[in-house]
């Protein structure tokens, strides 16, 4: 019996599930291209029709419209693309503070259902059920109507010690005046910074490797608190704060929030910190509840426990969703338009009333964000492989 | 030998109660001084915080539709009564007051049919004929034109109808694309794997208002010259667009969640493709991501208050259009923010409850 190898499959015939594959596909994408043609086909003729003019060109213009907040200086007669940059800056700036703001919140609130007290698990639950429930631009809306209509005029400005105003203006609060004094105070924290990150993992090595254990959060705040300290000295001491003082119309001196940034800022924290909560409540869940037994019987306190087993374990489970959270807020952030700070958003509307642009000033709204999703997942995907579990 | 006198021991105290309300309360709330003091604390900011709002929401609230009453007690109580004037616009926004049974009818129909599909009872097929009947006795009673009844144009649609029809048409019709999607990202074809990765990425990646802004803006130059299609179907199309992307990513979810296994013993069954997703793949699948597709939903209904910025008037609009023209209504504002505050509550609360309740029936065939 002579051993014969089973006729080769052929891969190319007709009936090839690779030629059909090849065939749906070439169908699928003329499909999309057809339809992107039929589409920019239809754009022009429209466009010719009704006289728009086409390009990015138009960002050279100058814009003609003043900014109510700005973090680089600008006025009415900058070009497009610097009332763009101001919109971007506008837009990061409430992202990355309310990031900062909701994770804190959110994290609090979420161990806050772990609580031995029925009532903190009671209130973490009514919070997260109310702000998560209700839609985020009805919010904004409402905290904004509170700065604008609710809180008294600026003459009679809510005071917090002479140093904090609220009021329809928004908020007041002092700071340091800048002098080079300041600035070496700001090195030496950053310097106390760099030292306080080398003592950490001296401690941690010469832990792993002897067993002595040396406190790895007191001493480091103290190696970042004693550089300031250095620096501020060697600055000569500055004392000088700039303190707002309430005058007739305006405040004078200090820095101040307006009362849009602040509205977005506390919607989107609000908002946001209730479903960071979520995710952090289901993350410490998510952990087995041997390992706190665990923990118990080597003879962690609970506290211990909740920072050195629980946290480092529950962060694995919860960086990913917490992500897309940090996302979300970054998205929501566009519905600034409504309460009027003059976020990306709101800037590319203007241009778009006044130069009739669509396409180009609805393609810059999406770049921004696409560019700032991206940047920031690539981030948190970084940051996720670090935390993940190390296997050998 | 002396007799041994009987020398009882005293008793064993009973051991601790450890049910009912009272050792509850000492566990829960008085476990130890700290618990006790932020007990303590949190009664009287609560206490506090109570008494305030009842005295300024109930006692000292004015509930009459006056404006002059309402004036008078501004500042220390609320005043209801706006909303009782203003009832029907921030419900019905512009709609014709004399048709206003018109979207009433239509809305309670649609809400009846969405909350039958979502009872056990009624999963059957003919769930999808009631769908189509009452979706086109929604859209005749709120546009008219036909048996008799005024034409109503969708520009004055508007308030809770308009919010309903919104999330509920725009996740039908996201549901069908969702699946193709999800199933073109799992497909082993290299270009239709990248073009609906693109899609879902592109859309996920940029917010509903810059789709909205598309949708309003850039549409109409889309069509043939002289053509505008009507801004609620634009709106309905970008929405519906946008849901998609994230529907998709739920609908994959649950096709990852299938062992390969039952895909290769149905190719080994001689199913064809579409064959092993309609009767293998899809049937498990889809009844797993029932709870995200429940949470979508409950999403998309609160993004609808987004349309009002490219100026539709529902509920968030209706508000704001019912109190902004009059002076008198205007400094009660706070009033309506917080009855349409509590619409919201309601639907997506009861929504996000009902998702629970369907998450533990999809486990229990897991349970043993």
């Amino acid at each position: 019996m002579t051993e014969r190898a089973p006729p080769r499959k052929r891969a190319w015939t007709w009936r090839s599930q690779a030629l059909r594959g090849l065939v749906y596909q070439l169908v699928a994408v003329s499909l999309i291209a057809l339809a992107v043609w039929y589409l920019a086909q239809s754009t022009l003729a429209n466009m010719a029709a009704r006289g728009i003019q086409s390009g990015f060109g138009f960002l050279l213009q100058p814009a003609g419209f003043d900014i109510g907040e700005s973090l680089i200086p600008y006025d009415a007669l900058d070009p497009y693309w610097k009332a763009y940059a101001v919109g971007v800056l506008n837009t990061l700036r409430v992202a990355v503070v309310g990031i900062i703001f909701a994770t804190l919140l959110g994290t609090i609130l979420g161990v806050g259902r772990f609580s031995a007290n029925a009532i903190v698990r009671g209130l973490c639950y009514a919070y997260v059920e109310v702000f998560r429930n209700v839609p985020v631009l009805l919010q904004l809306l409402m905290w904004y109507l509170l700065f604008a209509d609710i809180l008294p005029p600026i003459t009679e400005a809510v005071s917090v010690g002479g140093l904090f105003f609220l009021s329809k203006n928004g908020l007041s609060f002092p700071v340091p005046v800048w002098v080079p004094g300041v600035g070496m105070a700001l090195l030496g924290t950053l310097a106390g910074v760099v030292a306080a990150w080398f003592y950490r993992r001296w401690a941690i090595a010469k832990f792993e490797a002897t067993g002595q254990i040396r406190s790895l959060f007191w001493v480091p705040i103290a190696i970042v608190v004693a550089g300031e300290l250095l620096g501020w000295i060697a600055g000569g001491a500055p004392t000088a704060w700039d303190i707002p003082k309430p005058g007739g119309f305006v405040m004078q001196g200090g820095a101040s929030a307006t009362p849009e940034f602040l509205a977005v800022l506390l919607g989107l924290v609000l908002y946001t910190s209730a479903f960071i909560a979520e995710v952090v409540r289901a993350g410490i869940a998510s952990v087995a509840h041997g390992q706190v037994e665990a923990a118990g019987s080597l003879g962690l306190s609970k506290p211990q426990s909740m920072r050195l087993v629980i946290l480092p374990q529950a962060l694995r489970v919860i960086i990913p969703p917490v992500t897309s959270q940090y996302l979300n807020l970054t998205k929501n952030s566009s519905l600034a338009v409504a309460v009027g700070y003059p976020d990306v958003v709101s800037i590319a509307n203007t241009s778009l009333n006044q130069t009739g642009r669509a396409v180009e000033c609805i393609a810059l709204i999406m770049a921004v964000y696409l560019t700032t999703s991206l940047a920031t997942s690539a981030f948190m995907n970084w940051y996720n492989r670090h935390a993940a579990i190390k296997e050998r | 030998m002396a007799g041994s006198v009987f020398l009882p021991i005293p008793a064993r105290p009973a051991p601790v109660k450890t049910e009912g309300v009272l050792p509850w309360m000492r566990a829960n709330l008085f476990g130890n001084w700290v618990n006790s003091l932020v007990t303590a604390l949190i009664a009287v900011a609560i206490g506090y915080a109570a008494s305030a709002f009842l005295s300024w929401g109930l006692v000292n609230a004015v509930f009459a539709p006056s404006a002059d009453q309402c004036q008078a007690a501004r500042g220390s109580g609320a005043c209801w009564g706006v909303i009782v004037e203003k009832f029907r616009i921030i419900i019905f926004g512009r709609y014709p007051y004399a048709e206003q049974w018109r979207p009433e009818i239509g809305t309670i129909l649609l809400l009846g049919l969405l909350i039958m599909s979502c009872i056990r009872r009624f999963w059957k097929p003919w769930l999808v004929p009631a769908w189509i009947v009452v979706l086109f006795a929604f859209f005749s009673l709120m546009g008219g034109g036909r048996l008799g009844l005024s034409d109503v144009g969708s520009d004055q649609w508007g308030g809770l109808p308009l919010t309903i029809m919104l999330a509920t048409l725009s996740i039908v019709f996201a549901y069908p694309l969702a699946i193709l999607v999800a199933l073109g990202r799992m497909s082993t074809l290299p270009a239709i794997r990248s073009l609906c990765i693109i899609y879902v990425e592109l859309i996920r990646g940029v917010p509903l208002i810059s789709v909205l802004f598309m949708a309003s803006f850039m549409f109409p130059l889309f069509l043939p010259v002289g053509k505008s299609p009507d801004v609620l179907l634009r709106v309905l199309v970008g929405i519906t667009l946008f849901s998609a992307a994230y529907l998709a990513e739920v609908v994959r979810g649950g096709l990852q969640a299938i062992p390969k296994g039952q895909v290769e013993s149905s190719q080994s069954l001689g199913l064809t493709y579409w064959q092993t997703q309609r009767k293998i793949v899809l049937p498990q699948a889809l009844a797993m991501v029932v709870p995200g597709i429940v949470n979508s939903f409950i999403a998309i209904f609160k993004d609808t208050s987004l349309v009002t910025i490219v100026s539709l008037y529902e509920l968030t609009g209706a508000m704001g259009l019912a109190l902004n023209s009059e002076a008198d209504w205007r400094p009660f504002k706070i009033e309506g923010y917080l009855f349409i505050t509590l619409i919201y509550f309601v639907f997506c609360f009861s929504m996000s409850r009902y998702s629970l309740w369907i998450e533990h029936q999809v486990g229990r065939s897991k349970t043993r």
